[in-house]
């Protein structure tokens, strides 16, 4: 049966791949592990010093928060540099980093494969979109596209939208961070994500974007920080020699195979495996959706399009951009490496394996063990505390733009238009309140779920609904209202029914016998989908508003390219 | 946008130069980032091997190198864009923004 043969790899790829990657395999690894870990008092201080450190930013930046602009885009003063870094740290996720690290220690060079996929959004996202997006927006992607559009329609989709990605993302966070600090402090899961839900509504109630925003960077550095710092230790181990660490890692493999019972032949074509492609793709179209989904995801996720407003103008957002590729790129080449390095130094040590020769703590913990084989128990603490940081920034991020979709798209332009910007803030502040008690609840009730699929449907939504819909508004003179809000509306709708019934639910979840869409992403289908019912609605669209739409696109279109009567930075 | 200065900037031939010469690198750039990502992808959807093949005499495979330079050239590929933005772009943006206010 197709989809029962596809599932395995599915479940298996969408696990590695997705930034709360580890997640499904922590509840797994929860689920199997007999004695819970030991509490771990270093990675515990270390955690209380850097929920100090980003309470006392929060702090400080709320002092600077006072104006609606302040609030949503850090009043616009974030230089490209620094707004590079914190678009990477929105990136890499903790589960970036345990989940692709965990991969490439189970099957080598497959994880390099998830890692390129997440990277190669961003130059597409750069050569069609940044400087635009600077240019016509204010607040949030809505801006942008419904510039030159009836306003309300054009508002509503947006905030459906970017709620439903908000949603799926914000879960997945929230479920993953429970199992982290469940794992590494051996906390009960439901004091953990409430513990997480109450840090970050005091990040974004208090410090609103800048906090936010420093918050993400000094994790970013951090994460670097620490990610280099284990890499070099490997190299070194392996006296600077990538091969030597190849040859090795390969021979670890290899016996490995040989205690299973293997033949040497076979071992040795096991060790070998790791060198090359795996199961990763088993059809082209999965893989191209897939693909898909991954790429140009990327260039409709609301929380890094809310980032492009907090830079001064287009040149900076370009920088942003450019800063945060190079980051990204550089965290995947360290990940390879921490992944290598802990096949060679953590795979063959019995003192981070249990009885039965697995991984203490469960498979995604291979980059948790590698930073004490390399670095002792300090380093560890401070290792486990990055990658729980790293899901309190990602989580407020996810939450200021979901309330910014509220308060901004729909209270002050759709419900109250003309709103004073007090009453906004107040609408945003409340709703930022609403959203974090709902993760927290969300995050307990589907505490067994597969996680990594709600993000896999996080991007693929992003694709097809927030991505069409921004790049037509902003390329195409024909999109009118009424083609955008179909067509958008079309294609996430779309992606929500084939996800539900591809295998991963209709049964994995609904448990029936198989799947009636057997590919692993709808992208492909929900994005064409998308784009065509757009285009469609649009050159059908004869009435008095699609004029009105189309005729917009000159003024739109000289303030995209040149940024002339483009929001300014606004000072105070 | 008052509707004077959008067809005084549209009636500039700078800025019809800044959107065609912007347009036309972002496409081919494009173009390219797609052509050589879909291409691994399709090498690995097709020719596994390839990539699992020995370089070297040791153990280090094609798949390697390949990968990460994949991963360079996606960084270059978009400096080169940074680079030429910078260069010619925002000389002529500014000067379209001048006239333009005149």
């Amino acid at each position: 049966m197709k989809a029962s043969t596809l599932k395995a790899p599915i479940v298996k790829m969408l696990a590695a791949l997705f930034v709360l990657a580890p997640a499904a395999a922590f509840a797994a690894a929860i689920e199997g592990q007999a004695v819970q870990q030991p509490t771990n008092w270093t990675a515990i201080a270390m955690f209380a010093g850097f929920v100090a450190l980003t309470l006392a930013i929060t702090r400080w930046a709320a002092t600077r928060t006072h104006t609606a602009a302040d609030f949503y885009t850090a009043g616009g003063h974030v230089t490209g540099f620094q707004n590079g870094l914190a678009i990477a740290g929105d990136y890499m996720s903790a589960a970036s980093f345990l989940g692709i690290s965990a991969q490439i220690f189970a099957d080598g060079y497959d994880g390099l494969i998830y890692s390129i996929g997440f990277l190669v959004g961003w130059p597409i996202l750069m050569f069609l979109m940044a400087e635009k997006l600077r240019n016509l927006g204010k607040y949030t992607f809505a801006d942008v596209a419904s510039f030159r559009f009836a306003q309300p329609p054009v508002r509503m989709f947006a905030a459906f939208s970017t709620l439903a990605v908000v949603a799926f993302y914000l879960i997945a966070q929230m479920v993953g961070a429970g199992q982290l600090i469940k794992l590494l402090f051996g906390l009960p899961y439901g004091y953990a994500v409430a513990i997480v839900g109450l840090l970050m509504m005091a990040y974004v109630l208090f410090g609103g974007m800048r906090a936010t925003t420093w918050v993400q960077i000094t994790k970013a550095v951090m994460l670097l920080g620490g990610a280099s710092f284990m890499s070099i230790m490997v190299l070194a181990k392996m006296g600077f020699s990538p091969e030597a660490l190849f040859a090795q890692a390969v021979q670890v493999k290899t016996d490995l195979a040989v205690a299973t019972g293997l033949s040497p032949e076979d071992a040795a074509v096991r060790g070998r495996s790791i060198m090359g492609p795996g199961n990763f793709i088993k059809d082209p179209i999965s893989a191209i959706s897939f693909g898909m989904a991954l790429m140009f995801g990327t260039a409709g996720l609301p929380h890094i399009l809310m980032r492009f407003f907090t830079v001064p103008n287009a040149q900076e957002a370009r920088k942003s951009v450019l800063w945060a590729t190079v980051w990204i790129g550089y965290f995947y080449v360290l990940t390879f490496i921490i992944g290598f390095g802990a096949i060679v130094l953590v795979a063959s040590n019995p003192q981070y394996l249990d009885a039965a020769g697995a991984l203490r703590g469960g498979g995604n913990m291979a980059a948790i063990h590698l930073a004490s084989a390399v670095g002792g128990d300090v380093f560890l603490g401070f290792i486990s505390a990055v990658a729980f940081a790293t899901i309190l920034a990602v989580v407020a991020g996810l939450t200021l733009s979901g309330a910014s979709a509220i308060s901004h798209d729909l209270y002050a332009t759709v419900f109250r238009r003309g709103a004073p910007e007090k009453d906004e803030l107040r609408v945003s502040r409340i709703t930022t309140l609403v959203l974090g008690v709902f993760a927290v609840l969300l995050g307990i009730v589907f505490e067994k779920q597969n996680v990594a699929f709600m993000v896999s449907l996080a991007f693929a939504l992003a694709a097809s609904g927030n991505f069409p819909v921004l790049l037509l508004s902003l390329l195409w003179k024909g999109c009118t209202t009424r083609g955008a809000v179909v067509g958008g509306f079309a294609g996430v709708i779309t992606c929500l029914v084939l996800m539900i019934l591809s295998p991963a639910i209709w049964v994995a979840v609904l448990h029936h016998e198989a799947a009636i869409f057997p590919y692993t992403s709808p992208a492909i289908f929900s994005m064409a989908v998308a784009f065509v019912t757009i285009w469609l609605v649009s050159i059908l669209d004869r009435s008095p508003r699609a004029a009105v739409d189309r005729a917009g696109f000159d003024a739109q279109s000289v303030r995209s390219e040149t940024g002339i009567g483009a929001s300014e930075a606004s000072s105070h | 946008m008052a509707s004077e200065l959008v067809a005084r900037v549209q009636a500039n031939p700078k800025y019809r130069e800044l959107k065609a010469r912007r347009t036309r690198l972002a496409w081919i750039l494009t173009a390219l980032m797609l052509a050589t990502y879909y291409g691994y992808v399709s090498l690995i959807a097709f020719d596994k091997d390839l990539l699992a093949a020995p370089i070297g005499g040791g153990v280090m495979s094609l798949g390697i190198p390949i990968g990460f330079g994949i991963i360079v050239f996606t960084v270059v590929i978009t400096a080169v864009y940074v680079w030429r933005a910078n260069a010619e772009f925002d000389a002529l943006t500014k000067q379209i923004a001048e006239e333009a206010a005149q």
